[in-house]
Order: C-alpha cells, then sequence, then structure tokens
C-alpha cells in the first residue's frame, strides 16, 4: 500500500502502527457563516473522507423571541411581526395568522377579500418557489437560474408594492379582511403576469429537467421515505414528493380554495430530483388557480364586521394553512382581553429541518448542501 | 372514538370542544398510554405540535399540549394535561420521531424536562443560557446578563 519511491521519507511509513493521520472520523463545522445554508444555520457533521455519517443541526441564531413578544401586543399589533418569520413568504404567514384570530373571534372574510387573499396568497407561493429555485440551482453550480428567476420575483414584487406599499414584508391582510382596495389594472397586471410567466416555467424545465449535471447531482440524493416524513412530521412540497398526496388547501380547506380546480403534484422517489419537480408542478398550479380567481372576482365589501377593539372571548384554538413549505400553524389561547395569552407558531421549516440528518447519512458532503437547499428552509422561520 | 376512550379511561380523560375543534383534557397519570392508543389504534400518526402554557397563578401551573392529527380520518384533535411546576413528562420521541425538536423548544422555553428524550438540551438559546423566557415571570426585556456579559462582551440592559 505505501509507495516506497513517494518523496515523504522523513515520514515514519514502515510501522503501520503509528498512523500518520487518524482520519477514521471527522467532525466537521459547517458553521453559521456560510454562503450555502440559507441563512444563519449550524451544521456540525461528522464525516468518513467525505461521507456523512450523521449530522447535528444547531440552529438559534436568528432566535427574535416573537411568541413572547406576541403576549405583549395587540392582535391587530403582532400583524406585522408575523411576516418577518418567514420572510422570503411573507403573506402566507399573515394569511395564517389573520385566519387564526378570525376563527377566535368567529367571523369569516366576506367573498371579495377571501379572493384577493387567494391571488395574493398563490402568487406568493410562486415568488417563494421562485426563490428557492434560484438559490437552490446556485448550491448545486448552476448560476444562470437565479437571475432569471429573482427577475420573475421582481414582477410579482412589483405587484405587492402597488397594492400595498411593501414588497418583502408586505402586512397585506387585517383580521377580519383587506384594508385597501385593490388598485384600478390590478386584475389587468395579474393576468399579463401570468401571461408573462407562464412559458417561464416551461423554460426552466428546459434549462434543468434533463440536464445531465443536475439529474446526477440531484437523483438519489436525499431520499427520505414516506413513512419517516410523517414519523418526523415533515408536511410540504418534502412530504408530497415522497409519495403522499395531502395538501391542505384541499384536505382542511382554508379562504375560499374549494372554489377552484387543481391538482396536488406527489413524487415517487422521494429524492431531491423529485421535490423539484413537485415545486415545478405547483408553480404551474398556482397559475391556474390565480387565472380562475382573477377571472371571477366578486364586488363587495373587503371587510368583515370586526370591532375596533379586538377582544376575542377566552379559549384557544389552532389552524393551520398550506405555506409554500409546508403546514404552517398558529395556536392562539385568548384569556379574553386584548392581548393573546399564548401565541404558538407551529414553523413547517423547523419540523423539516429535523429530517436533515436521516436524509444526509452516507451520502457526499456536496449532497448535504443540495439537501439543506431542497428543504426550503428559512432560517426567520426555524428560529422564530 | 371519544365515547371508546371515556369507556377505557373513565374519568381520567374529559373530552371537550370549542369552535367545532375537538380536545381533551388528560390525567397525567395517563399520558404515554393514550399518546401510544391514539397513534396505534386511532391512527393518529402524525404529530402536529407539542407546546406548553403557564398559568402562575393556578397549583398545577403548566398545561402541555399535544397537536395530532390523523391523515386517514383526516381529524385533528388535542390532548391536553396538567402538571406541577418542576415535575416531568414522559418523552413521546419513542412514539412520533418529529416530537425531538419540539420537545426541545418545550424545555427551552417553559423549563420542563422530558424523560427518555435523547438529546435533552436547549435548542433555540443558548447552551449556557439561565431562565425559561415563555413563562409568566421572565420579563420582556429581561435577559441573562452573566451569559452575555461573558459571551458578547458588552454590559447588557438593551
Amino acid at each position: 500500500m505505501t509507495d516506497p519511491n513517494t518523496t515523504l521519507s522523513h515520514l515514519d511509513l514502515e510501522t503501520p502502527e503509528k498512523p500518520f493521520l487518524d482520519a477514521n472520523e471527522l467532525v466537521i463545522n459547517m458553521g453559521p457563516q456560510h454562503p450555502a445554508t440559507h441563512g444563519v444555520l449550524r451544521v456540525i457533521l461528522r464525516l468518513d473522507g467525505e461521507k456523512v455519517l450523521g449530522l447535528e443541526c444547531v440552529i438559534g441564531y436568528l432566535h427574535r423571541g416573537v411568541e413572547k413578544i406576541g403576549e405583549h401586543r395587540t392582535y391587530t399589533m403582532f400583524n406585522p411581526y408575523v411576516d418577518r418569520m418567514d420572510y422570503v413568504a411573507a403573506v402566507s404567514n399573515g394569511l395564517g395568522y389573520c385566519e387564526t384570530v378570525e376563527k377566535l373571534l368567529n367571523v369569516e372574510a366576506p367573498p371579495r377579500a377571501q379572493h384577493v387573499r387567494v391571488i395574493l396568497t398563490e402568487l406568493n407561493r410562486i415568488a417563494s418557489h421562485q426563490l428557492w429555485l434560484g438559490t437552490h440551482a446556485l448550491d448545486i453550480g448552476a448560476i444562470t437560474p437565479l437571475f432569471y428567476t429573482f427577475r420573475d420575483r421582481e414582477e410579482i414584487l412589483k405587484i405587492y408594492e402597488k397594492y400595498c406599499g411593501a414588497r418583502l414584508t408586505t402586512h397585506a391582510f387585517r383580521i377580519g379582511g383587506l384594508q385597501y382596495e385593490t388598485y384600478t389594472g390590478f386584475e389587468k397586471e395579474v393576468k399579463n403576469f401570468l401571461d408573462f410567466f407562464r412559458p417561464k416555467i416551461d423554460e426552466y424545465e428546459e434549462l434543468l429537467t434533463t440536464n445531465r449535471i443536475w439529474v446526477e447531482r440531484t437523483k438519489n440524493v436525499g431520499i427520505i421515505s414516506a413513512e419517516d416524513c410523517i414519523a418526523f412530521g415533515v408536511t410540504g412540497p418534502v412530504l408530497r414528493a415522497s409519495g403522499v398526496k395531502w395538501d391542505l388547501r384541499k384536505a382542511q380547506p382554508y379562504a375560499n380554495y374549494k372554489n377552484f380546480d387543481f391538482e396536488i403534484p406527489i413524487g415517487q422517489n422521494g429524492d431531491t430530483y423529485d421535490r423539484y419537480l413537485v415545486r415545478m408542478a405547483e408553480m404551474r398550479q398556482s397559475v391556474r388557480i390565480i387565472q380562475q380567481a382573477v377571472e371571477a372576482l366578486p364586488e363587495g365589501p373587503i371587510m368583515a364586521k370586526v370591532p375596533k377593539v379586538i377582544k376575542p372571548p377566552a379559549g384557544e384554538v389552532y389552524h393551520s394553512i398550506e405555506a409554500p413549505k409546508g403546514e404552517l400553524g398558529y395556536f392562539i389561547v385568548s384569556d379574553g382581553s386584548t392581548q393573546p395569552y399564548r401565541l404558538r407558531v407551529r414553523p413547517p421549516s423547523f419540523v423539516n429541518l429535523q429530517a436533515l440528518d436521516v436524509m444526509c447519512r452516507g451520502q457526499l458532503v456536496a449532497d448535504v448542501i443540495a439537501v439543506i437547499g431542497t428543504l426550503d428552509i428559512v432560517l426567520g422561520e426555524v428560529d422564530r | 372514538m371519544i365515547a371508546k376512550l371515556k369507556g377505557s379511561y373513565g374519568s381520567g380523560i374529559e373530552p371537550l370542544s370549542y369552535l367545532g375543534q375537538n380536545y381533551m383534557v388528560v390525567d397525567r397519570s395517563l399520558i404515554p398510554e393514550i399518546l401510544q392508543v391514539l397513534r396505534n389504534e386511532e391512527q393518529f400518526d402524525y404529530c402536529v405540535d407539542i407546546t406548553a402554557l403557564h398559568y402562575p397563578t393556578r397549583e398545577k401551573q403548566f398545561d402541555v399540549i399535544w397537536v395530532l392529527y390523523s391523515f386517514a380520518r383526516n381529524e385533528r384533535i388535542r390532548v391536553k394535561t396538567q402538571i406541577l411546576d418542576g415535575a416531568t413528562l414522559p418523552s413521546s420521541v419513542p412514539i412520533w420521531m418529529g416530537a425531538n425538536w419540539l420537545e426541545r423548544e418545550v424545555f427551552d422555553m417553559f423549563g420542563i424536562t422530558f424523560d427518555g428524550h435523547p438529546d435533552m438540551k436547549r435548542i433555540l438559546l443558548p447552551d449556557g443560557w439561565k431562565g425559561h423566557p415563555l413563562r409568566k415571570d421572565y420579563g420582556i426585556l429581561q435577559q441573562d446578563n452573566e451569559w452575555v456579559q461573558i459571551n458578547l462582551g458588552i454590559e447588557s440592559g438593551q
């Protein structure tokens, strides 16, 4: 095994009991500052050469104590905080929170408000998946999609800016409905965006789906079975790519998703390639939903009869929505006063990240990066 | 289903419903058994969330809540139990693997330990932090000044 012609003659290679480098197991830190961990995530890897034997995630670098703050703010005052958790898909967070408080108050937003909420939330889903696609491809090495997906995201953010004034942390919804009426030309702009965007999904598929490098980097990487997904509580596109046909928009419909016709894409193997295909198909379904919603926008009020000072009766309620990342749940306990007694957020990225260990065992280090990207985590949501 | 469980456990379970959402208040002594039964027999195979509430003026200060969902029945249920300050609960990790980080967060924020958990340590706050923030006696602006001074090198106080 040792080559006598090697130039490492100063090392004692003759006596095998004195190893030069005992590298059976190497513990490496993929520190919180890292360009590919999608935020401040620390992963401690146990490696055998380049094979991963196990890993541990250390989180909490972005913990801001949102749940504690929730106990000291009134229900309306807390609404802007909610956007900052999953800052990539802020509108969905707002939808979940407003719907939960509306459930506590036992009011329902009027039909026009629900329609506009669906349009904005599905646009948000497209925007979140576009950011996912750009950064995931970038981590794996395909630099081009990033620029295109961010350009598409720009178009969506322009619509948000015209609607509510903010691009990223939108605070678009209010408890009981909407505050702002849609601006003149809203339907036309959304329709223009859909016509602009529809061929783009095909363009990205053409770039990546049958690309040999992409397929080799993502097929059979990060496989998780359906039983493991359910045991870990993983939801969202990750669960659907493992073959479980479950989407909260169909299983426990909220807003007025019952009125729209769409499908739930699923995968078979539960590997990174399937998750990519599921998310691309989800974007297509979102375009379908927005098309139906924008064509059937009803007239009417946009705000339900909600008291000026929101004081829900004492009780507790749990409500969850299908955020782009998975099941986003809110558990609000009210004690009859203007401030919640306990406001718990069940973040999908937090629960999905637990499965990282199981998904990366036996794979290479480079695959860890691909798997973190495919789980689509946002540290703001993981840490709150 | 509730009738069947009530039949087996009698007074230990109290089923309630608020705004159409079903939940049950369960005696502490029944805890690992009820969760096992719910998972194995009643098909609640997805543990959505584990969280806690703190009522400082009550004798049994903490409420621990499991939110469970069943894919087969498309039904969500909450299981609630009340424990004293300093009491521990058996861990649900053998029942649902996903309970791992959820229980760590309850420990981190409330100080409720789960026996049999493979890795009972803080998750969101730094390891040496003292205090459990989501308790009602922890101030909103309060910090572990000692940890901040040692690790960040600043005199805390915002």
